[in-house]
Formats: structure tokens, C-alpha cells, sequence
């Protein structure tokens, strides 16, 4: 029982670490390693609820099976969530450089 | 076709949009062709659906044959298939105006590559996004429901990605992130409810929620999770930015579709699953925030300069009814609660449908959409505007919009319980709307001086006539208000009759 409730307190951890960083930081990548850190938080505590008839010697299935969906679900949004980032930089470094080439060319003019 | 399996068709609403998502992945020609055919499909197997249900009560498939606890089922009873015609009626219209949409941007030879890229990607997006709102309507296992509700996000937020602007990109990104916030928040809560219950399916949890430590904290998570992706007003900062940057038909689907599905399952939680142990003060405190979310909306909708930012606050604000639904259900016998928020969805959906689709044919027209210079837009679209002026009629609550069915319900209902607050709040929400809507309205009617020289665009009916037939099916939702209510009372046991035993007074 104990081992099982200090894998849930774990879970719950890192649940609020990757929430906490999710909010405080600016940077993409971090914002996406959060999510993930925040989805094996609830990981965790899943398989550890998969332990709770001890006393049976036996392992409920369910929980096990919703890890595995759940890590497909991850994977597959961590992909997308990483090519927006990739978008959304370079979409803001053209921006960026576009100004600059603007005002570059504004000085030349003796603007 | 009526023997004991009829409950096999629960499953098309799923599967037909799917089939149709992954063809229009592989073919590169006729992909307007194909997602049609599984619109219009989608939308006469949901008219099935109800008419069985009509006939033989609610159903549930249990795919597989395998039962629960350990099998996924889907289920309809009267407030799902509500929901479902919702989706399957104003995503028909979606489909044909969205045709019409990408058509007029490709018959300009300037950006005809990117537009017919945008439109290349749309369809599959689309018909992947109907099968996770169809998917989330009949589910009856919070688990799977947590399936659905990322692949709705999933194909969310490349939608409102489409059209490839920066602002878009930004909006869309955030969107992202906080659905998975949403979503993952509400995992959090289905495993505290797993680990107190030890099941997953919906019916089954009806029973087991007792008054206890985990299953409280369940049900915060399950709310704040679903708060964020409905957004409720202290969490709606991402909704204006994402809708007003999507393409016009984009944000018809997010307006006016997406985020009624998290609305629809936080309604099924709070008043079905957790309905023993919530208390008044959290109801209140609920239809605190959905007052708020009314005025905030509508204050920001009227400062707004451009069209579709207006509407996009104008979601927020409508979405603050739904909420403060939730302190007068109590009062009212278990169908009227669901009544009262079905009418109020049914009527937003066809409503702000029409009004996206307005801005976006006003975009076409005009090239732009501010507010301040839509002068002589009546003269050359009159059924545009027409539809409207109809739709501002349905979302201001004016009879016999099925809003005003709705209004009028929880009107009666807070006199009746002596709650006149929030009579004042569902009154002063609808004098708001009338002034955001008819600050646009007035600038339609106004004749330029002198200059009538504006390149006169003519618009396809299939960009016309979307709009103005959604915003007459709102108008006239009250009419047929009846058979609505007949079909909503279809519940799946005597559910409601279980309220008002548990914590409620």
C-alpha cells in the first residue's frame, strides 16, 4: 500500500512540475517537454493504481491498457505540438528579419 | 434491419466521417465529393438514429460483444442524438459553404496554389474532427471519452492553423497546448475516479459516486479540465485570438461545434455521474462565472473593430448561458435542465454558424472586415445580411428563436425560485447582444456618399445560402420546440430521478 501510494504521490509530483514549468516558461520546447512530464505524471499514477489488490498476487489489466493508449495519444500530439513550434519560430524569425531588412534599407535610404 | 442488432448503427456516425477523412488523405481529386457524401450520409443515419429511438427507446452497442466493465460502448439517448443532429446539420452546411469558400479564393489566379493547398488539407482535417465530435456524443466510457477528446484537439489545431498567417500559427500553437492542458487535467481526474470506482463506464459510475475525498477531487479536475477547453470566462483568454484567425469555415466548426462537445460532457457530469454530492454553492459559484462570462463577452464584442473578433466574443458571451443553466436545473425537473441547455446549444450552433459564415462572405466581398467601413454591404449582398440580421435575432433571444425557449425557461424558473439575480443577469446578457449586434447592423444599412464604384464581387449561392438557411432553422427552432423537448425527455433510465435523493435539497 505504501509503495503504491509513494508511486501516486510521484505522479502527482510531476503533474504539477510540468504544470508549473508549462506556465512559468516561455521557450516552445520546454512548454512541450512540460506536457509530456505532466502526461507521465498520470502515467504513473495509473500503473501504480494497476497494484491496488495486493493481496491477490493478481494485476487489474484496464489501467495498463489505458497507459498504452495513453502514450500513443502523447507520441502522436508531442509530434504535432513540436512541428507547430518549429512553424510558429520561423514564422516569427521571418518576422523579425523582414523589420530588420526594413529598417536596414530605411537607413540606407537615409530614412 | 430491426432485429436485436439494430444498435449496430450507433457505430456509423463514427465510422462514415473516418472512412472519409482517410480517402480524402489519399486522394488528391474529389475530396469535396467524398466528404459530402459522408456529411449528407452522417446526417440521414443521425435522422435514423432518433427515429429509432423514437421507436424503440435508447440503445447502447457494445462493440465487440465484450460488456463492461471491460468493454467500450456507445449509447444514444435523447441529448446525445440532439447533439449529434447539431453536428450533422450545421456540418452539412459547413461542407457546402466551405466548398463555396475555397472555390472563390482559387478563382484568384494570385494565391490559387496556397488556397488550393489549404483546401487539400481542410477536408481531411474536417471529416477526422466530425468523427471525434460524433465519437464524444455517443461514448458512454469517461476513458474513451478522454480519446475523443484529443483527437478533437488534434484536428483542431491544425484547422485553425490552415490559413498559414503568423497570428494564426501563434493562436493555433496556444490552442494546442491548452487543450492538452484540457485534456490532460481531465485524465488526471478519469484516474482518480478509476482508482475510487474501479470502473470506467458512465452508467456504472452513477451508482458509485459517494461523497468522498478522491471522487470531489475527480470531479474539480474533470471541471477545470473542461472549463479550459470550453472556455468559461477566467479561461477563455485563447478562444478570440483562435477563432477570428482561422479560415471563415474554420471557425464556424470551432464557434460553433467544438466547444459545445467538452460543454455537453461537463453538463453529463455534473448533473448525471456527481449529481449526489454537488452542493448549491458550487452550482452557484458555476452560474457566477457564467454571468460573468455573459457581460465580459458582450462588453468586449462591442468594443471591437473587426467583425469577426466581435463574433468570436460574442461566443464567449453566449457560452455564459450554458453556465447559467447550471444553478436553475436544480430547480426544474431532470429533462427541463437538459432542455433548457440543448436549446440554448442548438440555437448558438445554427446562429454563430451563420454569423461566421457572414463574416467570411463579407471578408470576400470587401477584403477586409472592419466594423467602421461596411457601408453599402446591403445593397450588394442582401441576403447576407439578411441571414444576418436573422441570426442576430436568434442569439438576442427574440421569439421564436429557440433561444427564446430557452430564456424563457430559466426566466420562469429563477422567478419561480426566488432567485431574481439571475433573471437580471439573462435579461441585461440579451440587451447586451441586441447592442453588439445591431452596432454592425446599422453600419450594413448605411449608403456610401457619391462613390458606388466598389468592385461589385458576386458571391456563389454556395456561399450565400449556408448562412441564411442555418440562421432560419435558429429563428424557427421555438416552433418545433415540442418534438425537441419529446426527443430530449428519451433518457437512458430514470437518471434525474436520482438527484434529488443524494446532497441536493
Amino acid at each position: 500500500m505504501i509503495t503504491t501510494m509513494l508511486y501516486s504521490l510521484t505522479g502527482l509530483i510531476l503533474f504539477g512540475m510540468g504544470f508549473y514549468t508549462l506556465i512559468i516558461h516561455s521557450h516552445p520546447l520546454r512548454k512541450i517537454l512540460a506536457v509530456n512530464v505532466m502526461a507521465t505524471g498520470v502515467f504513473l499514477i495509473l500503473v501504480a493504481t494497476a497494484y491496488i489488490p495486493v493481496g491477490q498476487g493478481d494485476i487489474d489489466p484496464v489501467p495498463h491498457a489505458m497507459v498504452l493508449t495513453g502514450i500513443v495519444v502523447s507520441v502522436s500530439v508531442t509530434a504535432l505540438a513540436l512541428i507547430f513550434a518549429c512553424k510558429v519560430q520561423e514564422n516569427s524569425n521571418l518576422d523579425l528579419l523582414r523589420k530588420r531588412n526594413h529598417r536596414k534599407s530605411m537607413k540606407e535610404r537615409g530614412l | 434491419m430491426f432485429s436485436s442488432d439494430t444498435a449496430v448503427w450507433i457505430v456509423f456516425p463514427v465510422i462514415l466521417p473516418l472512412v472519409a477523412g482517410l480517402l480524402c488523405f489519399l486522394f488528391k481529386r474529389g475530396t469535396f465529393g467524398i466528404a459530402l457524401a459522408a456529411a449528407i450520409g452522417n446526417f440521414f443515419v443521425v435522422s435514423f438514429l432518433i427515429y429509432q429511438m423514437l421507436v424503440y427507446g435508447p440503445m447502447r452497442c457494445y462493440i465487440g460483444g465484450w460488456h463492461p466493465p471491460l468493454g467500450i460502448s456507445l449509447r444514444s439517448d435523447g441529448p446525445a442524438l440532439l447533439m449529434l443532429l447539431m453536428t450533422a446539420a450545421t456540418g452539412l452546411a459547413i461542407t457546402l459553404y466551405a466548398r463555396g469558400y475555397f472555390l472563390f479564393r482559387i478563382s484568384d489566379p494570385l494565391r490559387a496554389q496556397r488556397h488550393k493547398r489549404q483546401q487539400h488539407y481542410f477536408w481531411p482535417l474536417w471529416m477526422l474532427l466530425l468523427t471525434g465530435l460524433n465519437g464524444l456524443f455517443l461514448s458512454a466510457d469517461i476513458f474513451n471519452l478522454y480519446v475523443t477528446l484529443e483527437l478533437i484537439a488534434i484536428s483542431a489545431a491544425p484547422l485553425a492553423a490552415l490559413s498559414g498567417k503568423p497570428a494564426s500559427l501563434r493562436a493555433s500553437y496556444r490552442y494546442l497546448l491548452i487543450s492538452l492542458i484540457g485534456s490532460l487535467t481531465y485524465l488526471l481526474g478519469v484516474v482518480f475516479l478509476y482508482r475510487s470506482c474501479g470502473v470506467l463506464d458512465l452508467a456504472l459510475l452513477q451508482n458509485l459516486a459517494g461523497n468522498r475525498l478522491a471522487i470531489t477531487t475527480a470531479l474539480v479536475l474533470l471541471t477545470v479540465g473542461l472549463m479550459l477547453k470550453t472556455a468559461l470566462v477566467p479561461l477563455h483568454f485563447w478562444l478570440p485570438p483562435a477563432h477570428a484567425n482561422a479560415l471563415a469555415p474554420v471557425s464556424v466548426i470551432l464557434s460553433a461545434l467544438v466547444v459545445k462537445a467538452s460543454f455537453y460532457l461537463l453538463f453529463r457530469f455534473w448533473f448525471e455521474i456527481f449529481a449526489p454530492i454537488i452542493s448549491l454553492s458550487s452550482l452557484n459559484f458555476m452560474g457566477t462565472l457564467g454571468a460573468l462570462a455573459i457581460f465580459w463577452g458582450a462588453i468586449q464584442a462591442m468594443r471591437q473593430q473587426r467583425l469577426k473578433l466581435m463574433v468570436a466574443y460574442s461566443t464567449v458571451s453566449q457560452l455564459g448561458y450554458l453556465f447559467v443553466a447550471f444553478p436553475l436545473s436544480m430547480f426544474v425537473d431532470g429533462g427541463q435542465a437538459w432542455s433548457i441547455v440543448v436549446f440554448i446549444a442548438l440555437t448558438h450552433a445554427c446562429a454563430k454558424s451563420a454569423m461566421f459564415m457572414v463574416a467570411g462572405n463579407v471578408y470576400l466581398h470587401l477584403g477586409h472586415d472592419r466594423i467602421k467601413s461596411l457601408k453599402g454591404v446591403r445593397s450588394s449582398q442582401p441576403i447576407t445580411v439578411f441571414a444576418y440580421g436573422i441570426a442576430g435575432v436568434s442569439l438576442m433571444g427574440l421569439p421564436p428563436s429557440g433561444a427564446f425557449i430557452a430564456k424563457w425557461m430559466l426566466l420562469s424558473t429563477s422567478f419561480a425560485s426566488l432567485q431574481y439575480w439571475w433573471a437580471v443577469v439573462i435579461a441585461g446578457g440579451s440587451l447586451l447582444a441586441m447592442i453588439y449586434v445591431f452596432r454592425v447592423m446599422s453600419n450594413f444599412f448605411v449608403i456610401p456618399e457619391g462613390e458606388s464604384s466598389k468592385k461589385n464581387v458576386s458571391l456563389s449561392p454556395l456561399l450565400e445560402w449556408p448562412p441564411l438557411i442555418l440562421a432560419l432553422i435558429s429563428l424557427f427552432l421555438g416552433l418545433i420546440s415540442p418534438w425537441v423537448l419529446k426527443i430530449v425527455l428519451y433518457k437512458d433510465s430514470g437518471l434525474f430521478a436520482q438527484i434529488f435523493q443524494g446532497g441536493l435539497p
